[in-house]
């Protein structure tokens, strides 16, 4: 019963500071509601590029192509019907006629991302190492590439605009717990053991029958499919999107958030998400200034330098991550146990 | 063979630039793998960074130009190298990853900074805009600069391999690059030969710069970020793990993307990217240890 509900920590601390995340947003002005908005989306997405990237440990910069995915098959499936042939022009019939609900866009979303994510997977997987990271970044290139000049299947280059703003603060909050708690079950499981025996020692691993390729595409499958259904999220929460705005920036952004939160465990992944979020909206803040004890401002265009120099202080001060990669454990344990190698 | 026929000398010429230039980056990049197993990331604002200091000495005879170029790169690489690199030595490789990645947003952010004081964004390098000039050779125009680009780059190449086989600095350097750790233990001193790496790579950063502005003289604190995303790539592809094959590597991926872009029909041209990136898997799931490294099995996990 004990260790269960140590255990438990493992999803209930992640959870319950998303819920105080949602629950602060709901005090908060309508002008800054939307830095809240914004740290849950991010906490969504970093915990579906956790649910590959942290388990497996095999690094991928492809994560966000499914982002893009789901984003523009959410975004594009809800314009209105009756908007469609105004702003997207030269798009398939059958996608122009048709638009779909809400929520039915962001199932769409996952679906996509899961389903593009395994066909990717199944000759991608076979790498690791450098090589596994440069092949998903291809991934991202290409998806980038393709829904930017491709205007049959989206807005290409021009800006989907019209998109229902539906993801406000109970939706935002519902959709990061959700991410959660699908990694929270992934990981506990049979299946998510195997992948993270194969992270720690992919030798050993193989030698007692776990068969690693298929343990990461599975993996990979339902981090696509987390991450299509961030990207509806996120497409909901904008409004309107471009392809740039789920591209390089995102894709670094993001990484830098799930190493700077602890790259091997589920509270790093939700805490480096919020705290860095929360230090840019605090920074872009400041740029128009902020009164915190004394009034402070800082000079216009620094938020980026102060941002990233945080960060890289961060990782040279605290290579582990802020959380050290461990879990949250509701009850100290009575021995500390030897830190987790990283991998 | 529509395909062959619009390869002509032309883009042949065009390609053997490019890829000059891409295996000029690869060396940097490669040199620094090789001795401290960490993929630099912002080694493209090393070159933004050179670029900049162009544009800003434009005014300045053509050689004080260069010259301030080159120490501003040394010095901003050595910097990068003790203020970053030194405290991960022990990290995790992606760790180290990452955090370059954040020093490389840094450098873009500071660079928007200081060049946003006109107003404008962007300045021009035009100090040695008169490399960019064509000249008719049988028949075809080259510019000036690819001949040079061709020309640094071999002799670059010359110089660093013979200093890397001659001398005891380079014999150290690839002592660590193949085992760090044995290699301090026979009396390899990590400091010198990491300095020297981060010393040869800055060099080549600037000389990149400079062919980068004849190129393209309008700089921006995105300058070079595109070409070290693909010259990485290039790098993995053609094998990171030994120097001459992240060289060839970034040569190759130079030189085939030219080619590729005059093969291609004139309205698919947009589709490129994905063109090259859909041959760099193909490479990857055939050879994942590298394009050339031939006989050797692929590494066991790195990141």
């Amino acid at each position: 019963m004990r260790r269960r509900l140590a255990g438990l920590g493992e999803v209930l601390g992640p959870a319950l500071l998303v819920i105080l995340v949602g629950f602060l947003a709901t005090t908060a002005s309508d002008s800054n509601e939307g830095y809240f908005l914004n740290a849950l989306v991010f906490v969504a997405i970093v915990v579906a590029i956790y649910v590959f990237v942290g388990i497996s440990g095999v690094l991928s910069f492809g994560q966000i192509s499914f982002v893009a995915v789901g984003a523009f098959a959410a975004g594009v499936m809800t314009v209105p019907v009756e908007s469609k042939k105004g702003v997207l022009t030269s798009i398939f019939p059958l996608l122009r006629d048709h638009s779909v609900g809400n929520v039915t866009s962001l199932l769409l979303a996952a679906a996509l991302g899961g389903v593009f994510a395994l066909v990717v997977g199944l000759p991608l997987m076979r790498l690791s190492g450098l090589a596994a990271g440069i092949a998903t970044f291809a991934v991202l290139e290409i998806t980038h590439n393709v829904l930017r000049e491709w205007t049959k299947i989206g807005p290409g280059a021009t800006t989907l605009a019209l998109v229902p703003e539906t993801t406000g603060v109970l939706q935002a909050t519902l959709g990061a717990l959700v991410a959660i708690v699908v990694a929270f079950l992934y990981q506990r499981s049979r299946r998510g053991r195997l992948l993270r025996a194969s992270r720690e020692d992919p030798a050993v691993a193989r030698s007692v029958g776990v068969n690693i390729h298929l343990e990461r595409l599975l993996a990979f499958t339902l981090s696509g499919a987390l991450a299509g259904f961030a990207g509806g999220l996120y497409v909901h929460m904008l409004g309107s999107i471009t392809t740039e705005q789920v591209y390089l920036e995102l894709t670094f952004l993001t990484l830098a958030m799930l190493v700077v939160g602890g790259l091997t465990s589920l509270w790093g992944a939700v805490v480096g998400a919020l705290a860095i979020s929360g230090l840019d909206s605090f920074l872009s803040q400041a740029e128009s200034g902020v009164h915190v004890l004394f009034t402070f401002t800082l000079p216009q265009g620094t938020r980026l330098v102060f941002l990233s120099a945080i960060m890289a202080l961060v990782l040279i001060l605290r290579p582990s991550g802020l959380t050290g990669g461990r879990e949250l454990r509701l009850r100290w344990p009575r021995r500390r146990r030897p830190a987790e190698a990283p991998s | 063979m529509s395909v062959l026929a619009s390869i002509d000398l032309q883009t042949l010429g065009d390609a053997f630039g490019q890829g000059a230039v891409y295996a000029l980056m690869a060396v940097g990049i490669g040199l620094v793998f090789g001795v401290l197993r960490l993929v630099n990331f912002a080694y493209g604002q090393l070159i933004m960074a050179g670029a900049y200091t162009l544009a800003y000495t434009s005014g300045w005879p053509v050689a004080a130009s260069i010259v301030s170029c080159f120490a501003v790169v040394v010095a901003l690489s050595l910097a990068m190298d003790r203020l970053v690199f030194r405290p991960l030595r022990s990290s995790s490789p992606a760790v180290m990853l990452v955090t370059t990645f954040a020093v490389s947003f840094l450098l873009q952010a500071v660079a928007l900074i200081i060049d946003l004081r006109d107003g404008t964004l962007g300045e021009v390098a035009s100090a040695v805009a008169p490399l960019n000039q064509a000249i008719t050779v049988g028949g075809v125009d080259v510019r000036k600069v690819t001949f040079v680009a061709v020309g640094v780059a071999v002799g670059a190449l010359i110089v660093l391999a013979l200093v890397l086989t001659r001398t005891t600095i380079g014999l150290h350097t690839r002592a660590a690059a193949s085992d760090f750790r044995t290699a301090r233990l026979l009396g390899v001193r990590a400091n010198r030969v990491i300095a020297f790496a981060v010393v040869v790579s800055g060099l080549l950063a600037a000389a990149v710069a400079v062919l980068l502005t004849v190129q393209n003289p309008f700089v921006q604190p995105t300058f070079a970020l595109e070409d070290t995303i693909v010259v990485l790539v290039g790098v993995v592809v053609g094998g990171i793990d030994r120097l001459w094959t992240a060289t060839l590597g970034g040569f190759a991926i130079g030189f085939v993307s030219v080619l590729v872009n005059a093969a291609l029909p004139t309205d698919q041209t947009v589709f490129l990217p994905s063109v090259v990136y859909a041959l760099v898997i193909v490479v990857l799931l055939l050879r994942p240890a590298g394009l050339f490294a031939w006989g050797r099995r692929a590494p066991v996990e790195r990141v």
